[in-house]
């Protein structure tokens, strides 16, 4: 090949080159205007989610207001070693767990079953009012529920009592509130109440997706309106079951805060707070109200880490039985 | 279709467990509705249920004379509508620039996005962050919480990723700048996705008490919410009573209570939410729908 033919085909594929796969910055500066409406929003996660993140090395330090970040002493896991030494260790992982499970238990199949229910009703005029009423207490605000909460359970005159009485289910009113024994079931009762009808709607979704060919066959084939419910509603939407099932495991250390914060009167009702507190409300109580910023830093971390371990292997092990995952 | 007798018996056990819901549902919103249009003496001696006994706008009255309510109030619908305009505005304007094709490091915009939705500082650094911003105890810092709300991105991007390019090539043919086609023609189709998000984040923003009631000390700054978290812990309400001049004092301490105006200031929290509450119906079904069926 003489030198020219040579030259030619150097700077040919060049320039095809450079067409093909111009600079990034090149690219970058054409499309000002698209990374115009992407960056101030970028800024603003980095700003106010990424550095936080880093903030949690706090709970590596002896940290103090005044001195910042950077002039804060290390002490290393001083803080967890007096999280899980403190005596309230165990009953806040108590709480926390059974706070979880009963919601999990509860609280997890009531929109599903809610549901199954509502796909039976013919009557729409009913079906129309069923879902509009129980829709409304998800927009309302813990703050309105635990008001309402309490103008029910109310020793004097409160809703509640009043009924049980009249049914001479008791004599005396009940004082639900100052009880050790009930405040589980108020807490996971009132979340099931707030949630029940808003959490319907996915699976009420998923269930109008079934094939109704399945349900005449089943049908033709006798089988009950029960039976056809469990043998093809239920499995056609077992995937969407799965993958909020392992959202709830993941979550399982988010046992509560709103609801538990408002439901202790700010954690300020003494007799119900050893089985009330959980990790989320000792984290507020200790880094908000007693400013031990490390020390509450360090509990929330630990929760963080093991949230993770939970989601991860809650995924793994519905992806290893072969079902759908969350990635 | 002919129901067997077992298929009749499992559809009444069906509508008599509904029924059963649907008045536990409402009963006690209305029980509360009734006690705050009812004179606090008459309900203190018990047995107010469906009905007002003794019906009087006093605790009304007495909710809307007091200023701190009133300007709880109009914070709160200040940060509402500030706050659901410009995190709408913002984050649907950051769901279009990631759903094009071709944007420049648009893998590490979405990775850096997704990773907020599972993990994060917590709050006490985020505590800490707005001390030092100088955030601490302002009206900005309500507005500027959550402002970019990535899920609400990813709903948003899903949506326009969904149209078809053609409408914007062919506008753009036509001279259209980026912006352009992204104001003119992408927003006017997105009505519905907008209509949801909208309403849902103003809604999340008008329950919001607890954020208000960490970051802000000043109590003219103080949300409806977090105001009446105070009332219902009885640490305000008796202050309302006694705030009024003697002679209507005397009036209303017959005719009010702690309770009954309890009852009336969580009324008037609650008001927008049921007001809006039908136009959100009409959406929020479909929208909850535009996330999930899409992915």
């Amino acid at each position: 090949m003489n030198m020219k033919t040579e030259e030619t085909a150097q700077i040919l594929y060049r320039e095809t080159k450079a067409k093909r796969d111009p600079s990034i910055w090149r690219r970058f500066i054409s499309q000002w205007d698209f990374q115009i409406m992407i960056i101030p929003s970028m800024l603003f996660i980095l700003i106010f989610s990424y550095i936080p993140m880093w903030g949690v090395l706090v709970s590596f330090q002896d940290y103090d207001l005044f001195q910042g970040f950077w002039a804060s002493h290390w002490v290393g896991l001083k803080h967890f070693k007096m999280f899980f030494e403190s005596p309230e260790f165990w009953g806040i992982m108590r709480n926390t767990l059974v706070i979880s499970f009963l919601k999990l238990l509860i609280g997890f199949p009531a929109p599903i079953i809610l549901a199954l229910m509502l796909n039976e009703v013919r009557q729409m005029v009913f079906k129309r009012v069923v879902q509009t009423i129980t829709y409304i207490p998800h927009f309302f605000s813990w703050v309105v529920v635990s008001g309402l909460v309490f103008s029910m359970l109310a020793a004097d005159g409160g809703g509640v009592n009043a009924l049980l009485i009249k049914l001479s289910i008791i004599k005396e009113p009940i004082n639900f509130l100052s009880e050790t024994n009930y405040f589980w079931g108020i807490l996971v009762t009132t979340n099931v109440w707030k949630e029940i009808g808003f959490g319907s709607i996915v699976y009420l979704a998923a269930i109008a997706g079934v094939d109704p060919a399945l349900y005449e066959a089943a049908s033709l084939d006798g089988a009950s309106k029960f039976k056809q419910v469990f043998l093809i509603t239920i499995p056609s939407i077992a995937p969407v079951i799965m993958i909020f099932l392992i959202m709830n495991i993941g979550n399982l250390l988010n046992a509560g805060f709103d609801d538990v914060l408002l439901l202790t009167k700010n954690l300020n009702n003494g007799v119900v707070m050893p089985v009330a507190q959980v990790i989320d409300t000792y984290v507020y109580q200790e880094g908000i109200i007693n400013q031990r910023f490390s020390y509450a830093t360090a509990a929330g971390l630990f929760k963080s880490v093991i949230s993770i371990v939970l989601l991860v292997g809650a995924n793994t092990i519905a992806r290893r039985l072969g079902k759908t995952s969350l990635w | 279709m002919k129901l067997s007798a077992g298929d009749k018996f499992f559809m009444t056990i069906i509508y008599a467990l509904l029924c059963v819901l649907v008045f536990v549902t409402f009963y006690p919103f209305w029980n509360s509705l009734v006690i705050s249009f009812n004179t606090g003496s008459d309900t203190a001696l018990g047995g107010v249920t469906i009905w007002p006994r003794d019906f009087t706008l006093d605790n009304y009255k007495v909710v809307f004379k007091e200023h701190n309510i009133t300007n709880a109030f109009l914070i709160t619908v200040a940060r509402t509508l500030l706050g659901t305009f410009l995190s709408i505005f913002f984050t649907s304007m950051f769901a279009y620039g990631l759903s094009k094709r071709g944007v420049v490091f648009k893998k590490f915009y979405m990775i850096v996005c997704v990773i907020t939705m599972y993990f994060s500082g917590g709050l006490i650094p985020y505590f800490i962050l707005i001390h030092s911003m100088h955030l601490y105890n302002t009206f900005t810092f309500l507005v500027l919480h959550g402002l970019i709300n990535v899920f609400n991105m990813i709903i948003f991007r899903t949506f326009f990723m969904e149209i078809p390019q053609g409408l914007e090539e062919s506008a753009k043919m036509d001279g259209c700048s980026n912006f352009g086609v992204y104001f003119r023609i992408v927003l006017p189709m997105s009505k519905p996705v907008l209509a949801t998000l909208s309403l849902f984040t103003a809604v999340t923003i008008w329950n919001d008490w607890f954020i208000p009631a960490v970051f802000l000390v000043n109590e003219k700054l103080l949300p409806l919410q977090t105001l009446l978290v105070q009332v219902i812990n009885q640490s305000v309400t008796s202050q309302l009573v006694s705030n009024l001049n003697s002679y209507a004092q005397t009036l209303i301490q017959q005719t009010t209570s702690v309770k009954s105006l309890q009852m009336a200031t969580m009324m008037v929290a609650s008001l927008p939410i049921l007001l809006v509450y039908p136009f959100i119906q009409k959406y929020f079904v479909k929208g909850v729908m535009v996330g999930s069926l899409k992915e």
